[in-house]
């Protein structure tokens, strides 16, 4: 939807992403930094999810910008831990620790956002 | 081993702290009033309202850095690397040739909220990161945040955001980069999100002020741990020369004076001054009404010192070059003659087409460019376009600077009417080593025009009212001067 998102997508293509993805799939980068306590919560939690709501069509790339620091930039990742879902379209980004499963659901866009008046679950 | 440590229990007062390092940003002016710069190794903000400079204030540090071989990278959080390359064309500063070359380094960091979920803890990990790398990537000393509260902007949590912002700015200081910082004006805080409590060190405020259509950029200092000072208001202008600050405290009173004398071109006028004419790089003030040959009597000092071989410098303030010396050529004066020469230049200027700043600071360049011995102002009394005490510091600052020069300086002014010398600023005419004051005899009258010195410090000169004549050879006098000029007169 938005042109900047293509460009993004287009600049950190990786060989581990090239391979032809099934339209059906989910292509997730988790952005980390080396190997702290958050950053491993966060590949649990989102592993957690994935398995409830994206069984058997999802994939996970895990980078490390302590070793691939370059990479930040094509995604513009400030915050860390950073999920980025690069497929389906468009990118979206969601930061933190993913403790707040609801929240991330909302953001991958599996689940509407709630209603301003009710409180997120 | 003893003797080690025996040492090492002796004060070492010689040592001891040593001067504030500091790191010159190469801004004109800027290094001057602040006694060499910014911090080094330490952070400064600097902050204003929306289009005060402050992104021009940093590019220009590092493009300064750069140009001596100190490469430098801008994390720009608003534009994006193409919009800031387009932007600073203008200004002359091919900013992509200097990252070719590895002198700087342009990281845009972009936070779009609407892409973003927050989800649990997080930190801003992956941007120290990318300013690492940006650092590493050219071995950079400096670095410039433009506008660093943008991230309050994009993401939510402000306490994460506050710590991680106190850990930024430790980690650049610890670092020994040389930081800028830029924010927005707030309301009652210098800005927005109060990221003068993080930058301890040195606070810079900008701004931008318009004043009868007029703008003016004013800088101050507001803070600068462990330095001294100055603490005026600075005014500082922008044109495609880049950057300047004209500092007011720059004004010493420690020019030497000179007994050296320079005709005035009028022989009559210099036999008034005791056959010798002005003091050399001391200041004068033409003053009269309309139509009293100010012009043509300021015209006479600059041919006479071409005719030396000096080179005079002209800004005329209300004739255009070419009906200026038009006009002087019906007094017996080739100008043009002088300009082709490259003995005379001069510059026209509608004064209300710039800020005062703007006008001193063309000045400076002029001076330095032409190396005159006599500048013309002609005439001061158009500079209406700021307060009186703003014409009157800009003037003082003129005259400080042509004197530093030992440049002798001839300003006319209009009075209004055929009024009395009284109601001429007081302020500017006590700047002035000497005053002329040139009159009309009043319509249907005879006698014609008539000048008379007012005042001229150190130096002895005539009391009397000579009346004169502007013929095609010149200011002609009308009847011999009674008495020589012998007392000393105080004026």
């Amino acid at each position: 939807m938005k042109k900047t998102s293509k460009k993004t997508v287009k600049n950190t293509v990786q060989k581990k992403a090239a391979r032809r993805p099934n339209p059906k799939e989910w292509i997730l980068r988790l952005y980390v930094a080396g190997h702290s306590a958050r950053s491993a919560a966060a590949l649990r939690n989102l592993q957690g999810i994935c398995d409830r709501h994206l069984a058997g069509r999802y994939t996970i790339e895990v980078i490390d910008l302590l070793k691939q620091p370059r990479l930040a930039r094509g995604d513009q990742i400030v915050a860390l831990p950073t999920l980025v879902r690069r497929l389906p379209p468009p990118v979206k980004k969601i930061i933190g620790d993913l403790s707040d499963e609801e929240r991330v659901l909302v953001g991958l866009d599996l689940r509407r956002r709630p209603r301003r008046e009710g409180a997120p679950a | 081993m003893p003797t080690r440590s025996r040492r090492r229990l002796t004060p070492r007062k010689r040592t001891a702290p040593p001067t504030l390092a500091k790191v010159a940003t190469g801004i004109e002016g800027f290094d001057e009033i602040t006694g060499g710069g910014l911090p080094q190794g330490r952070p400064t903000l600097i902050c204003g309202g929306p289009g005060c400079g402050k992104t021009l204030f940093g590019l220009e540090f590092l493009i300064r850095g750069a140009a001596r071989g100190e490469p430098g990278v801008f994390v720009t959080f608003e534009e994006t690397e193409e919009d800031l390359v387009k932007n600073v064309r203008s200004l002359g500063y091919d900013i992509a040739d200097l990252v070719k070359r590895k002198l700087l380094a342009i990281e845009y960091v972009r936070i779009e909220r609407s892409e973003i979920e927050e989800t649990g803890e997080y930190d801003l990990e992956a941007l120290f990161i990318r300013l690492d790398d940006a650092l590493r990537s050219i071995g950079a000393r400096r670095i410039v945040l433009d506008t660093i509260e943008s991230i309050f902007a994009g993401l939510t949590n402000s306490g994460v955001l506050r710590a991680e912002l106190r850990r930024l700015f430790a980690w650049l200081r610890e670092r020994g980069i040389t930081t800028i910082i830029t924010g927005e004006r707030g309301v009652d805080t210098l800005t927005r999100q109060g990221l003068e409590e993080y930058v301890s060190d040195c606070v810079i405020l900008l701004d931008h002020r318009v004043n009868d259509q007029i703008s003016t950029r004013r800088l101050r200092i507001v803070k600068y741990r462990g330095s001294s000072h100055g603490t005026n208001e600075y005014p500082f202008l922008i044109d495609r020369r880049g950057m300047a600050v004209l500092p007011i405290t720059s004004l010493q009173l420690l020019h030497t004076a000179t007994s050296e004398r320079i005709s005035t071109g009028v022989p009559w006028l210099d036999e008034m001054f005791g056959g010798k004419g002005y003091f050399r790089a001391s200041s004068v003030l033409i003053s009269g009404a309309a139509g009293t040959a100010k012009t043509s009597i300021a015209a006479h000092f600059m041919d006479a010192a071409c005719r030396r071989g000096e080179r005079a410098l002209c800004f005329q303030f209300e004739e255009s070059p070419a009906q200026y010396t038009r006009n002087m050529r019906s007094i017996g004066l080739d100008l043009d003659g002088w300009v082709r020469k490259g003995m005379l230049r001069i510059h026209a200027a509608r004064p209300t087409l710039y800020g005062l700043e703007f006008h001193l600071a063309t000045m400076h360049r002029d001076v330095d460019e032409v190396q005159p011995s006599v500048v013309v102002v002609d005439p001061l009394s158009s500079f209406t376009g700021g307060t009186f005490g703003e014409v009157n510091s800009m003037v003082m600052r003129l005259i400080d600077f042509l004197k530093g020069r030992n440049v002798t300086g001839v300003f006319t002014h209009l009075i209004p009417g055929s009024g009395p010398a009284n109601e001429v600023e007081i302020g500017v005419s006590s700047l002035m080593d000497t005053w002329l004051l040139l009159r009309n005899t009043p319509p249907g009258q005879q006698g014609g025009r008539h000048l008379s010195i007012l005042k001229s410090r150190g130096m002895p000169h005539s009391a009397e009212t000579r009346s004169f004549r502007l013929t095609d050879e010149g200011a002609v006098v009308d009847g011999e001067l009674t008495a020589r000029p012998a007392r000393r007169m105080r004026s």
